[in-house]
């Protein structure tokens, strides 16, 4: 019998597998394709106390092996979420991630009180990492302080794990993953996308309306490995993966590089049955590979006689 | 609830240097599709194209009495588009479906219009034998740039339908957009309902259904408003998932307190009350 539950501070996941932030609707529009309960967690689309628009289409461009966003965090609040949607998460039994967005440190602040009083919420992921939106999140998400403040904050007021999810548009990853760690994060998430941007060369026109959007998708996996394993050895909380996974030899892949847990995004978009087939490879892998348990897997990379001397951390 | 079929290539008829007709062997999928519901398609197991696209369902293929599989109408544009241009017999190509809201059926199900431009003729071929099923009189107006991309007039015509055509060139039907002919046509009819008195005069009786580019369908919605008939319009967006997952696929509706909001096509739509639409 293998073991495939993982431990995210006092959260057990009975998996790792989480359906990413943004690429997943609220979960209830995926429950005719996959059983939510199989999963180990929804991290459900990025929700900030009021509605949003979000920004005008084109709000997606194809590029080689990925694709570009700028969605703009379209979405129904806060309190519409808690009344309308968790209610039928509940009762799909799943694991529920709610992704967190604020312009302000207040914004966070007041969306972790309600998320914490609210009935069905496992772990609060903090979203200060979204390249599309000019106001907050990134902002805070771009600097060691504001990361420090965001996540010392919000552990102020939730007796919910909280994780912070990171930008890999910044130099050095592993810093703000300490300073997340020094804020008393109980785990951070990474990546989210690359930003990016893409022009039509005929009418010279950016092929998004925001001009500039964030890239996912396999062409983003090995910059993502990179950086949860620059985490991975620079903090001891666990840090989830993400970037690209298309397979479950991707998904074991960021686990060696250090990955606790780990998100499907833009694979899901192209095979929203795919969550299965990820599970039973990963678990032909660890029969494979004679490993009882998954989290025996996590950051077993063997790097003898391979030491990079750049990594600083 | 949609499945996901490796679906295999039954043939490909080429039916200009950039229209094909691609049938696929997913019965399932094709049994349960009703007219305007589109698949989500990728040809080839790689990273290009990374993305599924959205094809509307264009004929359910019969044979036996037995559903075989169904097929959709292409026109080269980009990669997924090129990849089901040059696909041969045998080859496989993921589908997923069927997909969102269909056209409601006129009812009582005495006249349907419908009105194609280009590449929107994809959901009026299943939708046709719903409506013949039905019994419905059915006229489409259908146009294109030129006559050499007007396609499957003979199977409309064999079904009984009423063609009215205008190509941009003039080289087949009248020259001009196909609407012009819309709007001549649904003035008549009311002023011959009028003439008639009765209950087609009163309004709603009547429902234009459209696929084309954008401001085709806008024209139809105003010109369906305009004469008090109702249009249903599907839309073509740029789409990511088809489930709902990734809001890429919006478009602004009315959202009855005089603003606006977007709602997404995949499940919104893509058919979408033409009054409800708002134009930008
Ligand atoms: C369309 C789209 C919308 C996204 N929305 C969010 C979001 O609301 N919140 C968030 O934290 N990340 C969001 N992301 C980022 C993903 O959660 C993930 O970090 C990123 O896509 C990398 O994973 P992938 O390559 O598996 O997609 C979004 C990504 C995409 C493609």
């Amino acid at each position: 019998m293998i073991d495939l539950s993982v431990q995210i501070g006092s959260l057990q996941l009975a998996n790792p597998l989480i359906a990413a932030s943004g690429c997943f609707g609220y979960g209830v529009e995926y429950a005719g394709t996959v059983d939510l309960s199989s999963l180990g967690g929804v991290a459900v689309k990025g929700l900030f106390l009021a509605e949003r628009e979000g920004h005008p289409p084109e709000r997606i461009v194809e590029t080689p092996a990925g694709m570009l966003n700028a969605i703009g965090l379209q979405g129904i609040g806060v309190h519409r979420f808690v009344r309308e949607k968790l209610p039928e998460l509940r009762d799909l039994r799943a694991t529920v991630i709610v992704n967190i967005c604020g312009s302000t440190l207040d914004e966070y602040v007041e969306l972790a009180r309600i998320l914490s009083d609210a009935d069905g919420v496992a772990a609060l992921e903090l979203n200060i990492s979204c390249p599309n939106i000019k106001e907050g999140g990134i902002t805070f998400g771009c600097s060691l302080h504001g990361t420090f403040d965001v996540v010392s904050s919000v552990k102020k007021v939730t007796h919910l794990p909280v994780i912070p999810k990171l930008t890999p548009n910044v130099t050095d990853v592993a810093a703000f993953a300490r300073a997340s760690e020094e804020a008393g994060a109980d785990a951070v998430s990474l990546v989210n996308t690359f930003l990016a941007m893409a022009i039509d060369v005929e009418t010279r026109r950016p092929q998004l309306s925001n001009i500039v959007g964030g890239l996912s998708g396999p062409a983003i996996r090995p910059i993502a490995v990179r950086m949860v394993y620059e985490c991975r050895r620079a903090v001891k909380i666990p840090v989830i993966g993400m970037g690209g996974i298309a397979s479950a030899r991707d998904a074991i892949e960021f686990m060696i590089a250090g990955a606790t847990a780990v998100q499907v995004g833009t694979a899901n978009f192209v095979d929203p049955f795919i969550w299965p087939k990820l599970l039973d490879g990963i678990r032909e892998y660890l029969r494979r590979h004679e490993i009882a348990r998954v989290a025996d897997l996590v950051g077993t990379i063997d790097t003898t006689s391979r030491e990079k001397q750049w990594i600083s951390s | 609830m949609p499945v996901d079929v490796e679906a295999r290539v039954i043939r490909n008829t080429r039916l200009s240097s950039d229209y094909n007709v691609i049938a696929l062997a997913a019965p399932e999928i094709a049994a349960a599709t009703a007219p305007g519901q589109f698949v989500m398609v990728k040809p080839g197991r790689g990273h290009d194209p990374l993305l599924r696209r959205p094809f509307s369902v264009f004929e359910v293929l019969r044979a036996n009495g037995r559903v075989e599989g169904l097929t959709l109408l292409s026109k080269r544009v980009g990669v997924t588009t090129a990849m089901l241009f040059d696909a041969v017999e045998g080859d496989i190509v993921s589908c997923l479906g069927p997909l969102g809201r269909a056209f409601a059926l006129v009812d009582p199900p005495e006249e349907a219009w419908m009105v194609a431009g280009g590449v929107g003729l994809a959901p009026f071929a299943i939708m046709t034998d719903a409506l013949a099923a039905r019994g419905t009189r059915t006229t489409l107006f259908y146009g294109a740039r030129t006559g050499g991309e007007l396609f499957y007039l003979d199977w409309f015509r064999a079904r009984g339908v009423r063609l009215v055509l205008a190509t941009e060139d003039g080289s087949v039907g009248e020259r001009g957009r196909v609407t012009e002919p819309l709007e001549r046509e649904l003035r008549s009819a009311r002023q011959a309902a009028r003439v008639a008195g009765g209950l087609q005069a009163s309004g709603n009786d009547l429902t234009v259904d459209a696929c084309g580019p954008g401001p085709m369908l806008e024209a139809v919605a105003r010109i369906a408003a305009a004469r008090g008939a109702r249009s249903q319009v599907s839309v073509v967006r740029v789409m990511g998932c088809g489930l709902g997952g990734c809001y890429s696929c919006v478009i602004p509706v009315r959202d009855g307190r005089g603003g606006r909001h977007y709602v997404r096509s995949c499940i919104g739509g893509p058919v979408f009350d033409g009054a409800e639409l708002v134009w930008d």
